[in-house]
């Protein structure tokens, strides 16, 4: 063993014998772990065969024979399978998820820095919201948001008409439904571009500024990219856009866009959540930035805004990510608490309605454990390959 | 969730476990000292503990009359509250012996999940509830309303089939518990909450003001509540089965649980066998020949039970309906005893 250590700090490899006996051993684990999951699995199966208890996937071409109450895509109770209420749900997880992971990265982002402040107010402010929702279970968070936002929305008769159009009551939130004019591709393009160019425009100023320490001002030119070439474009086609709206009727509100309250209160509740750890994350990485930084970026004149922006948050960004990925991937798995609100993400209507109609608890379950954990380890695939990217190269 | 955990143990049965042997529930009951029964747990009237902790309700009643036949102990019972989505798992799993709540016999249920239903103890159908504020008098006027429903119920299903006949537009709102689904109806959040009609009386006496709420005349669907217990074991499905169709027996016969001990003197032959005085007809089931006699001692015949329970001697004052026996005009039909 020593010789081995030895070996590799003076950057030999380990000996021969060594290295095949540890490849041996590991492949014969391997083999012995791939038996009893396949043992396991064909057992599962004979066991269910002789108890009479239907398995496979056979049922993903069934009708589904039950209604949705949010449906991203085309979605109808008489025609449509147990695999397409499959895909709503999975969607609606996905909306709720990344709504949920952008408020509550910034809300995040600020309270941590918040909590840094030196106004004292502000800090302990931030500091007490991250105690308070720290250590109350995230469960009695949202259910307290939903009745909170449920009771505090007015009824059906009593609805709050929004300028512009909207209908809010405790049905929802009913906003005009926009209607894509024939020219309205060319905006889209025009927005493409507009991204673009901006992206382009921000990699010449930071390369300016690192050769020559001049800060552009680009703030409005690249609103100017983004937002105004889409707009021309959106004029000189003519304003390709027109809006449906909600009317309210005997029972319901009908046309236009409905935000379901659940969905509202579980993005509230989540939102909340999570920023709260994120904020300890923000705040662990930017006291992970050596003092001598903050000072040479003081002497240098920088003020506290600059100074954040350049000089601590890209230092802190290393220690921040890998905590920040455990907490999206919370977040992710924290919202199939949806079942408790009524709201119709994956767990709710594949591993819950679809179970209990077809009985077939072990695939569905095991169906919606491996897309949990496909979502998740993509989330963190991504925030790993950000990282790499903005990592800092060290000399 | 307890969902996903009786789940598990399922699956940690099926892969590393042999299946049980058949003809062996009741010598592990009978071991056990027990019965595990799976009930609602929230439904007035069926399945609920009252303020002292003691289970009360028809199922549970027929849970204690299979327990009074096995150990002439209506109290060796251990009752699991299950949700709509678990009961089916926690049956396969072997947590409990037998499920009594309130669960519709259907064909994919019966087939496909290695379920035998054994008795239909309540003819029951769906209704709907509105506020009486509405001024709704029939369902055909609910087009594009809201309505709440518990999740993984036949209900749910039925709602959609029910709306899609009719061309009438539907909201649905779904719901874990019926308890949750019940208090966003009272919150305003939908406009009617549909569930087995028998659920509906029940739910509106949890209600902060039941005369606000009127139950709607449509019945759209057929909802034979049973008993179920798992396929394999044929002797414990009898003696389930045949508890239910003594309890009928004896209300046909005029045997209650006042006058049952008078009726052992009985001269007819029919309350004889029925209360084991004659003829051999427990040792088949694994039973004493007075386990029927146990049965209506403890507990009473089917119309005691269902008037005890959910009938006129109780707050949901349900009537008879389908459920009186096939002598009075309904589907309450035990087969001879002999």
């Amino acid at each position: 063993m020593t010789e081995a250590i030895q070996g590799s700090v003076q950057g030999n490899p380990p000996r021969p014998a060594r290295r095949f006996g540890s490849i041996a051993l590991q492949i014969a684990i391997v083999v012995v772990i791939g038996v009893l999951a396949y043992g396991a699995i064909t057992n599962v199966v004979q066991n269910l065969a002789r108890a009479h208890i239907a398995s496979g996937f056979g049922f993903w071409n069934n009708t589904a024979g039950f209604d949705i109450s949010q449906t991203l895509i085309a979605y109808s109770a008489s025609t449509s399978s147990f695999g397409r209420a499959f895909w709503v749900g999975l969607l609606n997880t996905l909306l709720v998820a990344g709504i949920g992971i952008v408020l509550a990265t910034v809300l995040g982002f600020v309270v941590g820095i918040a909590k840094l402040s030196r106004n004292w107010l502000v800090a302990r402010l931030a500091g007490g919201y991250v105690e308070l929702i720290r250590n109350v279970p995230l469960l009695l968070q949202l259910l307290f948001w939903y009745n909170a936002v449920l009771k505090s929305l007015p009824l059906l008769r009593g609805s709050v008409t929004l300028p512009g159009g909207g209908i809010l009551n405790n049905r929802g939130l009913f906003l005009p439904r926009p209607q894509w004019g024939p020219h309205f591709g060319i905006v889209v393009v025009a927005l493409i571009v507009g991204l673009l160019a901006a992206a382009v425009l921000r990699r010449l100023a930071r390369r300016r500024r690192e050769r020559t320490g001049e800060d552009l001002r680009i703030f409005w030119p690249l609103l100017g990219l983004v937002v105004g070439l889409p707009l021309a474009a959106f004029v000189l086609t003519g304003f390709p856009l027109s809006f449906s709206v909600p009317q309210a009727g005997r029972f319901n509100v009908s046309g236009g866009v409905e935000i379901l309250p659940e969905l509202g209160a579980l993005v509230l509740a989540l939102t909340i959540y999570t920023a709260a750890f994120i904020a300890e994350v923000v705040r662990a990485g930017v006291l992970a930035v050596s003092a001598g930084q903050i000072e040479a970026a003081q002497a240098l004149g920088l003020r506290s805004g600059a100074m954040l922006r350049l000089v601590v948050l890209p230092q802190a960004m290393r220690v921040i990510i890998p905590p920040l990925t455990s907490q999206y991937l919370n977040l992710i798995k924290n919202s199939s608490l949806a079942v408790a609100v009524g709201y119709p993400d994956l767990v709710q209507v594949f591993a819950g309605t679809v179970l209990n109609i077809t009985g077939q608890s072990v695939e569905t379950i095991a169906l919606t454990m491996a897309v949990y954990l496909a979502m998740s380890l993509f989330i963190a695939l991504l925030m790993s390959l950000y990282g790499r990217a903005t990592a800092i190269a060290e000399r | 969730m307890k969902c996903l955990g009786t789940a598990i143990a399922l699956a940690m049965a099926l892969a590393f476990g042999t299946q049980a042997a058949s003809a062996q529930m009741l010598a592990a009951v009978k071991e056990r000292g027990e019965l595990i029964c799976g009930a609602n747990g929230t439904l007035a009237g069926f399945g609920i503990p009252d303020p002292q902790g003691n289970w009360t309700g028809f199922d549970v009643d027929f849970c204690r009359a299979i327990a009074a036949a096995i150990f002439n102990d209506p109290t060796k019972v251990k009752f699991l509250p299950l949700t709509a989505k678990d009961r089916f798992t926690a049956l396969q799993s072997g947590e409990i012996d037998v499920l009594s709540r309130n669960t519709t016999w259907t064909l994919s249920r019966d087939t496909s999940l290695g379920l035998d239903f054994a008795a239909i103890t309540f003819y029951d159908g769906q209704g709907f509830m509105v506020r009486k504020a509405l001024k709704v008098s029939s369902a055909l006027e609910l087009n594009d309303a809201s309505v709440c429903v518990q999740q993984g119920t036949t209900s749910e299903l039925n709602l959609a089939d029910y709306f899609r006949s009719n061309h009438m537009g539907l909201k649905t709102v779904t719901f874990a518990t019926g308890e949750d689904a019940v208090k966003a109806y009272e919150s305003g959040r939908c406009d009617a909450y549909t569930t087995d009609s028998s659920g509906l009386y029940g739910e509106r006496l949890h209600l902060a003001d039941p005369s606000q709420h009127v139950v709607l005349p449509e019945i759209i669907s057929k909802e034979p509540l049973s008993a179920v217990v798992r396929h394999g074991d044929d002797q414990w499905t009898d003696i389930v089965r045949w508890t239910h169709f003594v309890m009928v027996d004896a209300e046909e016969l005029g045997v209650s649980k006042a006058n049952v001990n008078e009726k052992l003197k009985s001269d007819d032959p029919e309350t004889r066998r029925l209360l084991g005085v004659e003829g051999q007809y427990g040792e088949p089931l694994g039973l004493t020949n007075d386990w029927a006699y146990r049965v209506i001692k403890h507990i009473g015949n089917y119309g005691e039970s269902f008037e005890r329970n959910v009938g006129q001697g109780s707050p949901l004052k349900i009537v008879r309906g389908l459920n009186a026996l096939w002598t009075k005009g309904g589907l309450q039909y035990g087969p001879p005893i002999r």
